[in-house]
């Protein structure tokens, strides 16, 4: 076995040794079971819910767990908005970083609030520590377990027995954070600063480098932010290169278990699901659908690193991996599943230059997000993005076996497929048409740093990474244009809100139907002939909504590249 | 099911080929999203077209790709009349029998036939009571309130063989369109004129009342919001492109998008729908609403009724176990003596049955008195010569009758019977028991069959009778029902649908009588015999014209072949767009990356042949499956797995592979023809 292969399958083995516990975990925990760390916290959720006034057992209609994101999430931006925008005169800003700029903090609120993490600012440059600690590292926790609350309420839906609800929000909230982030972001903030990660409040430090040159290295609580933000797919650096930093990404190891915790809690989900289901067989098929997509693209990205740039090879005079923009501790093969897994996930931390990857593997990444994060995806985010592809698969195959469409004893109508389409219209929407928008107005186009089709991909990267809620960028991408960073904001609320909305609308209108007993005549959602349905038809309803858009941009960069074409 | 279509008549070709002109009323194509944004887009590329040729500056292909956007639409509108048509000549016939009549109106249903006035019968209102006699049409619906009269329905049904009807019980219902044959019935109008059965039917074969049923509605959402998907697509390419250096033009563009929106389910979506309900009417069962064909397709359980559905009405000779010392022929010949006199179903058995055993040997004794079936003695039979007497009946009467118990062997004999759910029935001569008839339900033969295909497709089968719990148990046992529900009461049988159906079950029954009606109301799938009550018609939203109970597998099977064949060709015609892609795209992207020549893996002859190929593909693959979208696809029972394996692969990789040969075909003839 090549080096390369053994790196992924450990990479994988560890993943899935990890989150089928986690997965049985979560699942306990959102069914109100007792689970392992119950005896420990179940004093302070208690008290939260006193101190908040909730009822924790009070089951909510779909309308009302809907307001209870949406105004729990709007409370969050003002928070956030008002923080970057006085940290002047908020403690713990011993670089006396100025104000943020109105467009900047709305577009920095819009990108945490989300989940999304886009970063059109340089943290070390213009963040306090006030703001990274008090206003990000705390939506990165709530905006985490917003989504894990959504597809829990989601999941819900599928697996009730006609009663209606839905679940908490509150309650799930408090629980995500209580029972599955914190701990988790504990144990791998100390095992990131074992690794060399900082953790202080100390002024930045001045070194003179060999060359004799003045270096200024920014400091501040990386170790817990860092956690975090890979664990809740959050993907926001505490330095602006991400983890490519040696103070965020020191070693090998730091650089694994960053890239374990990206997809944990996303893998974990599908488990979580086929157990809150009553099948583990439906999570299986689910994990098995975004596993082979996974795979498929960690292959294509994998390959064609390896392989390097055929124009570096001929000046070079011998051909090798494409190293271009990547950490030389990483190498081509770690920053080639680190890239898949961020796409894929939602995260959007990097731990190389994404801009500089071949063609093909842009190519990868940019599906990844395009199809709307459903590769494992965002926390939460991934599984109900996946559910609705399943819905449209179950829709338009179902048919076939003669009966009203059904998923788990759920008959598929109207109503969900209407929501359906609408949710995933916000897409093409965010993608294509503000991509559009960034290539025809003049001073947009001003942003883009590339000449050629590689131009185009950059745009088409940062509004599929702004709609997919995944906060990766191509580098090359001048986001912080006024332009730029309130249309990065409007589909980032787009890819959020305009899916969860109707996903919780489609769990409401399922939630009130009685299941049917599974018989011979069912539509089967658990074998190999299900999986290999969800695949095509994220391929397809992906592929043929993109293509067009992926053939102008990587494709054509790729074949102009075979043909030693330069732009 | 593989029922074979015959071939529409050549007039109704024409008639739909001027329909699809008519059928470009904006208002029509409003009703067909997908239609409708395509006529508005070939609206669009033909001014645009002729603008370009006016200036000169246009070329001959910007004309045939609009015009071949035209030919999609009328395509579409074809597909639609055609399968409309084809219920418009049984509406037509129906329609003659409807006509206005003269019909004598009686003041009260006691009135003096004489007293009657006669009015026209379009000025019948309900509650009206009306006198018809022997040659009378019956002017519109009604119940038999007085009289009995033979009525001749083959109107409605088809079937040519009177029927009776008369006042009160379960015939009691006339229907709009019938004629008396004999006697005279007076019945009470139930339909305000308009609204009649006959009304209705012509309605519903007609397809003019047509609405979408609740999964086409669901369908009809899906492709229009990929519709707009690649309105936004097509919108946005052109930005791309202009970034990239080159031009688009909007024919080009407009050619993209139609050959992407799925124009074939949309064009055929209609059609099918009206496809499906005619072959109910082919199988001469009424749908009161699309809804309940679809419901049909959906059903988990089946309630049949016994009789009639599982058994022959009525038993049957089976078998003749004689007593100690008696040989069968004897047995037999006591048994044929015994049932001379008997009309009923069961004595004809007994002979036919005895014949077959003796053969020749059949007895030639002269019969001196037939003793008739009395409540008393519940005893039948004949006294022959020597004053002999020969009785046939149940256990215990012969039991009194001959003053003799029968011998163990017999009597385990009769245990035997009674457990497998048949009748004994025992034969004497004098005072001696000869044996015992085995009298049993005879299943219909092929039933056990349709049992094994029903549980193929995941739907149970529940048998309802009146019987007794061992008798019921043994015939479905011998059935092959799944379950089964003896001494079962109208009350009973409803308050299994609500179990079912809580248990988010889709529940299928049929029945005729009045108590039947709030369990044909509580099932989603009610079907009520023609000969049935009113209320029993009311309440069900199918009406089985031939009143055959069978009929209800048959309507499963329509309604699950009715959405096979709109899943089919929805795949299908998604799957078609990656070919459309592979042919359009390097087209139009040529200009600006040569290299992206790559993506033309059909090798098409030049781009402006590749767009006018994949175009006319789009269109053809209508025509070519319009007799796919009326006759629907082929369904065999099989397992939902097997279905969806065998579907996807006919449909869903057929669909992905038929494009790419067909746009290649296309564009060798466009070259070979220098079209473009």
């Amino acid at each position: 076995m090549t080096p390369v292969l053994v790196t992924v399958l450990l990479y994988l083995t560890a993943l899935v040794a990890l989150a089928v516990p986690l997965g049985r975990h979560m699942a306990r925990l959102y069914r109100g079971e007792r689970t392992v760390l119950t005896p420990a916290l179940a004093p302070v959720e208690k008290a939260i819910y006193r101190v908040a006034s909730v009822r924790a057992d009070e089951s909510q209609s779909w309308r009302a767990y809907a307001v209870a994101v949406l105004a729990f999430n709007a409370a969050g931006f003002v928070f956030l908005y008002a923080v970057l925008r006085l940290q002047g005169l908020l403690p713990w800003n011993p670089a006396g970083i100025a104000p943020m700029a109105p467009d900047l903090a709305f577009n920095t609120a819009v990108s945490f609030v989300t989940n999304t993490n886009w970063q059109a600012y340089s943290g070390e440059v213009q963040l306090s520590y006030f703001s990274q600690m008090v206003g990000l590292t705390v939506q990165n926790f709530v905006s985490a377990a917003t989504g894990m609350a959504v597809a829990i309420a989601v999941i819900r839906g599928f697996a009730c027995r006609g009663e209606g609800r839905i679940g908490n929000f509150w309650t799930d909230l408090t629980r995500s954070v209580l029972y599955v982030l914190l701990p988790l972001a504990v144990i791998g903030a100390l095992l990131l600063v074992s690794q060399g990660v900082v953790q202080n409040l100390s002024s930045y430090v001045t070194a003179t480098t060999l060359e004799g040159v003045e270096q200024v290295l920014a400091q501040g609580p990386a170790a817990s932010q860092i956690a975090i933000k890979q664990l809740g797919t959050n993907g926001g650096g505490y330095f602006g290169v991400n983890s490519a930093h040696p103070f965020e990404n020191p070693t090998v190891l730091s650089n694994m278990l960053q890239s374990l915790y990206i997809l944990l809690i996303p893998v974990a989900f599908c488990f979580t699901f086929g157990r809150m289901v009553g099948d583990h067989r439906q999570g299986i098929a689910i994990f098995a659908a975004m596993g082979v997509m996974f795979v498929a693209g960690l292959a294509v990205v994998a390959w064609s690193e390896a392989a390097g740039n055929p124009l570096v090879s001929q000046i070079v005079g011998s051909a090798g991996p494409n190293l271009e923009g990547k950490e030389m501790r990483f190498g081509a093969t770690l920053s080639a599943l680190w890239g898949t897994a961020t796409t894929a996930a939602s995260n959007g931390s990097v731990n190389a230059m994404h801009d500089s990857f071949m063609p093909l593997s842009g190519l990868v990444f940019l599906f990844n997000m395009m199809i709307g994060e459903v590769i494992f995806g965002g926390v939460g985010a991934g599984l109900y993005g996946m559910l609705l592809y399943v819905v449209l698969a179950v829709f338009l195959a179902g048919l076939m076996v003669g009966r009203t469409p059904e998923y788990l004893g759920k008959k598929i109508e109207a109503k969900e497929v209407s929501l359906a389409v609408l949710a995933f219209l916000s897409m093409p929407l965010g993608i294509l048409v503000f991509a559009a928008l960034s290539v025809v107005v003049p001073q947009a186009l001003a942003a883009v740093q590339d000449a050629g089709p590689h131009g185009l991909s950059e745009v088409l990267y940062a509004y599929g990474s702004a709609t997919g809620n995944n906060g990766s960028a191509f580098a090359g991408f001048g986001a912080a244009d006024p332009f730029h960073t309130t249309l990065q904001g409007l589909a980032m609320l787009l890819g959020r809100y305009a899916i969860i909305v109707p996903m919780l609308g489609i769990a409401g209108a399922l939630a009130a139907k009685i299941p049917a007993a599974p018989t011979a005549g069912t539509f089967p959602t658990h074998g190999p002939l299900f999986v290999v349905l969800l695949i095509v038809t994220v391929l397809i309803l992906g592929g043929l909504t993109f293509f067009p858009a992926l053939a102008l941009g990587p494709l054509a960069e790729q074949v102009s590249l075979a043909a030693g074409t330069r732009f | 099911m593989s029922r074979t279509e015959t071939a529409a008549p050549r007039g109704l070709y024409a008639t739909a080929a001027r329909q699809s002109i008519a059928k470009l009323s904006p208002r029509l194509l409003l009703r067909n999203p997908v239609i409708f944004v395509t006529a508005v887009v070939a609206l669009m590329t033909t001014l645009l077209a002729l603008r370009d040729l006016v200036a000169g500056t246009g070329g001959s292909v910007a004309i045939q790709i609009s015009l071949w956007l035209w030919i999609t639409v009328l395509f579409a509108n074809f597909a639609e009349a055609l399968a409309e048509g084809r219920g418009k000549a049984r509406a037509d016939s129906l329609r003659a029998t409807g006509q206005e009549t003269r019909v004598k109106r009686l003041a009260s249903a006691d009135a003096d036939h004489g007293s009657a006035d006669t009015v026209s019968s379009t000025e019948l209102r309900k509650g009206q009571f009306v006198l018809v006699e022997a040659g009378d049409l019956i002017p519109t619906d009604g119940e038999a309130v007085a009289g009995v009269a033979s009525v001749n329905e083959s109107a409605i049904t088809g079937e040519s063989a009177p029927v009776i009807r008369e006042a009160g019980g379960d015939r009691s219902s006339v229907t709009g369109g019938t004629t008396i044959v004999s006697d005279w019935l007076i019945f009470k109008v139930t339909a305000e004129p308009g609204k009649s059965f006959l009304d209705k039917m012509i309605a519903l074969v007609e397809g003019a009342e047509r609405q979408k049923t609740p999964n086409e509605i669901a369908l009809s959402i899906l492709l229009t919001g990929l519709t707009l998907i690649f309105l936004f697509v097509v919108v946005t390419l052109e930005p791309f492109a202009l970034y990239s250096g080159t031009s688009i033009p909007v024919v080009f563009l407009a050619a993209l998008f139609v050959t992407l929106i799925p124009t074939t389910i949309g064009g055929l979506l209609a059609a099918i729908g009206i496809a499906g309900m005619d072959r109910l009417v082919k199988a001469n069962v009424i749908a009161k609403s699309g809804r309940a064909v679809e419901a049909a397709g959906d059903v988990d359980v089946l309630l049949l009724d016994k009789t009639g559905t599982i058994t022959f009405g009525n038993r049957m000779a089976d078998g003749f176990l004689p007593a100690q010392g008696v040989t069968e022929k004897r047995l037999a010949q006591a048994a044929w003596l015994a049932s001379q006199a008997d009309d009923t179903p069961e004595g004809k058995s007994i002979v036919e049955l005895a014949t077959r055993v003796l053969g020749d040997d059949i007895p030639r004794i002269a019969i001196e008195e037939h003793v008739a079936f009395s409540a008393q003695t519940r005893l039948s039979g004949v006294d022959v010569e020597h004053g002999t007497t020969i009785r046939k009946g149940a256990v215990d009467a012969i039991v009194k009758h001959t003053g003799t118990d029968p011998t163990p062997v017999l009597a385990g004999n009769i245990e035997n019977i009674a457990r497998s759910g048949g009748t004994p029935l025992l034969v004497s001569q004098d005072s001696q028991i000869l044996g015992v008839i085995h009298l049993k339900d005879i299943i219909k033969p092929g039933v056990r069959e349709r049992f094994v295909e029903l549980r193929a497709m995941g739907v149970r089968t529940v048998m309802i009778t009146g019987d007794n719990p061992l008798t019921a148990a043994a015939i479905a046992a011998e059935a092959g029902v799944d379950d089964f529900m003896a001494e079962a009461t109208p009350e009973a049988k409803l308050e299994r649908i609500r179990e079912e159906q809580a248990q988010g079950r889709l529940v299928a029954m049929c029945g005729d009588g009045s108590n039947d009606a709030p369990a044909l109301a509580q099932a989603d799938v009610g079907v009520a015999m023609n000969s049935g009550t009113p209320a029993a018609k009311e309440a069900g939203n199918l009406i089985d014209l031939d009143s055959d109970p069978t009929k209800l597998i048959e309507i499963v099977m329509v309604g699950k072949q009715l959405l096979i064949s709109r899943g089919a060709l929805t795949t299908f015609s998604i799957a078609n767009d990656a070919a459309k892609y592979f042919a359009i795209l390097p087209a139009l992207f040529l200009g600006a990356y040569p290299g992206l020549a790559a993506l033309n893996v059909m090798g098409l002859s030049s781009p402006e042949s590749a767009i006018l190929s994949a175009v006319i593909f789009n269109a053809l693959v209508i025509v070519a499956l319009i007799p796919l979208a009326l006759r629907g696809v082929r369904y065999s029972p099989a397992s939902a797995s097997a279905l969806l394996r065998n579907n996807l692969l006919i449909y869903g990789l057929g669909g992905l592979v038929v494009p790419f040969l067909g746009i290649k075909a296309i564009d060798l003839v466009v070259g070979a023809l220098n079209l473009a």
